[in-house]
């Protein structure tokens, strides 16, 4: 059996997940990444995707999280989502509004930047959708 | 001396508003309970994102191109105070309380010559400071008719904050509200937002030495950038919780100690109405006895 760690997955509203895990794979800004026990202390940025999370008793934790960080130090992995479900209460209308959502900002947006900021996440969320459709 | 008839109706009246007291206090409990949940929900976050903030700002100890949310302007001239109160009154000293720390240090500060701009967030801390401070006010946000906060009602609040800041309107920013800690216990607090304070930056620093073997990804420069600004939004939105928690637990014991009151109230004057009452037959019978001794 693989060593486990601290997982701990937390939202504004409150805390979701706190448990010893094996195996975690994060939605990082630059790629997907899986983190074991005894990682070397990183932090990134996420990017809208499914945090998955394999406890000790072989138990999986999914969550789609909305962007947000992921702290992953000596003592175990923080991730901090702006916004978190856990995939049980995911469905494609949840998608389709977090896309309208998205749309909206880009249409808003009023500077280049911002605008580009929105349609990443635009772009990131229909891949989302794609990735549950052909689940 | 009232009339018998006064004091009915004087003790109807005190019945009816003990009735009200007493259902609001019930409501409150009910408020209470939710608002406490979440406000202790919410604890974890904004703790880890401290946390991680310090370890972050401790590599960028006296570096000059620190983010200037973390650093502040590098004057003091010009301040904001953020001050959340409810929006609600009835809540026993809850709302003046908060309004008198704001107030003392807005008064400190234009003591010492500096510019005061006031941002209130509910309509108690508006009403309160608007005769002292009604030209210092700038902006004024009301979270009427929220059921349960979320974090996307806040964020406008942090968004104004940030906009301010990135127009040079401000140099710090202090953000005023109670913090909850029991029903009976609200303790009115001043945090400073901007620049970021971060007490226990050093201390952290000093224990962890496997700091700087921290990566980044994208970059550090970068995630400082992100997480600072989300930094205040998440602080507002947690002293706005542990407002909402702190006034249902002020209008609770208020309105509990309100309707003791009542109770003693309506003991007294019913007292006085029984006496009365016996005076009165006793009156009567006095009457109709030497009434019938005439005869």
């Amino acid at each position: 059996m693989a060593e486990s760690f601290q997982f701990e997955l937390v939202s504004p509203e409150r805390l979701l997940l706190e448990a010893q895990v094996v195996s975690a794979v994060l939605p990082g800004a630059e790629g997907e990444f899986g983190v074991g026990a005894g990682h070397s202390p990183f932090l990134s940025t996420m990017r809208p995707g499914v945090v998955k999370a394999t406890s000790d008793n072989g138990e999986v934790h999914e969550y789609f999280v909305r962007g947000g960080f992921a702290d992953v130090s000596a003592t175990g992995v923080t991730v901090l989502a702006e916004q978190a479900i856990p995939m049980g209460d995911l469905n494609a209308d949840f998608i389709d509004q977090q896309i309208k959502d998205a749309e909206e900002d880009v249409a808003d947006a009023k500077d280049d930047e911002t605008r580009q900021k929105a349609s990443l996440i635009l772009s990131q969320l229909e891949e989302m959708k794609q990735a549950i459709a052909s689940a | 001396m009232a009339s018998l008839k006064d004091l009915k109706n004087r003790i109807a009246s005190v019945k009816a508003t003990q009735k009200i007291t007493k259902a609001m206090q019930m409501v409150a409990a009910a408020k209470l309970r939710r608002a406490q949940e979440a406000a202790e929900a919410s604890r974890p976050y904004a703790k880890r994102m401290g946390a991680v903030l310090s370890n972050l700002a401790a590599g960028f100890e006296g570096q000059d191109d620190a983010p200037k949310l973390m650093t502040g302007t590098g004057q003091d001239q010009s301040h904001l105070l953020l001050v959340c109160t409810a929006e609600r009154g009835l809540c026993g000293g809850f709302n003046s309380s908060i309004a008198k720390l704001a107030r003392a240090h807005a008064n400190k500060l234009l003591a010492e010559g500096k510019d005061v701009k006031i941002i209130t967030v509910g309509k108690k801390g508006f009403d309160a400071l608007k005769s002292d401070f009604g030209q210092h006010i700038i902006e004024k946000i009301e979270l009427r008719g929220l059921k349960n906060i979320e974090f996307n009602d806040t964020k406008a609040v942090g968004d104004l904050v940030l906009k301010m800041f990135e127009d040079e309107k401000f140099d710090v920013c202090t953000l005023f509200y109670a913090q909850f800690q029991s029903v009976i216990s609200q303790v009115p607090t001043a945090k400073q937002l901007i620049p970021a304070s971060l007490e226990t930056v050093s201390e952290q620093a000093a224990g962890e030495a496997d700091n700087a073997l921290y990566e980044y990804e994208p970059g550090e420069q970068e995630i400082l950038e992100t997480l600072l600004p989300r930094n205040i939004r998440v602080q507002i939105y947690s002293a706005i919780l542990e407002n909402a928690a702190s006034e249902q637990g002020a209008r609770m014991s208020a309105m509990d100690s309100a309707t003791r009151n009542a109770g003693e109230m309506i003991d007294k004057l019913t007292l006085s109405y029984n006496r009365q009452r016996q005076a009165q037959i006793t009156k009567e019978l006095i009457e109709i006895i030497s009434g019938a001794e005439a005869l």
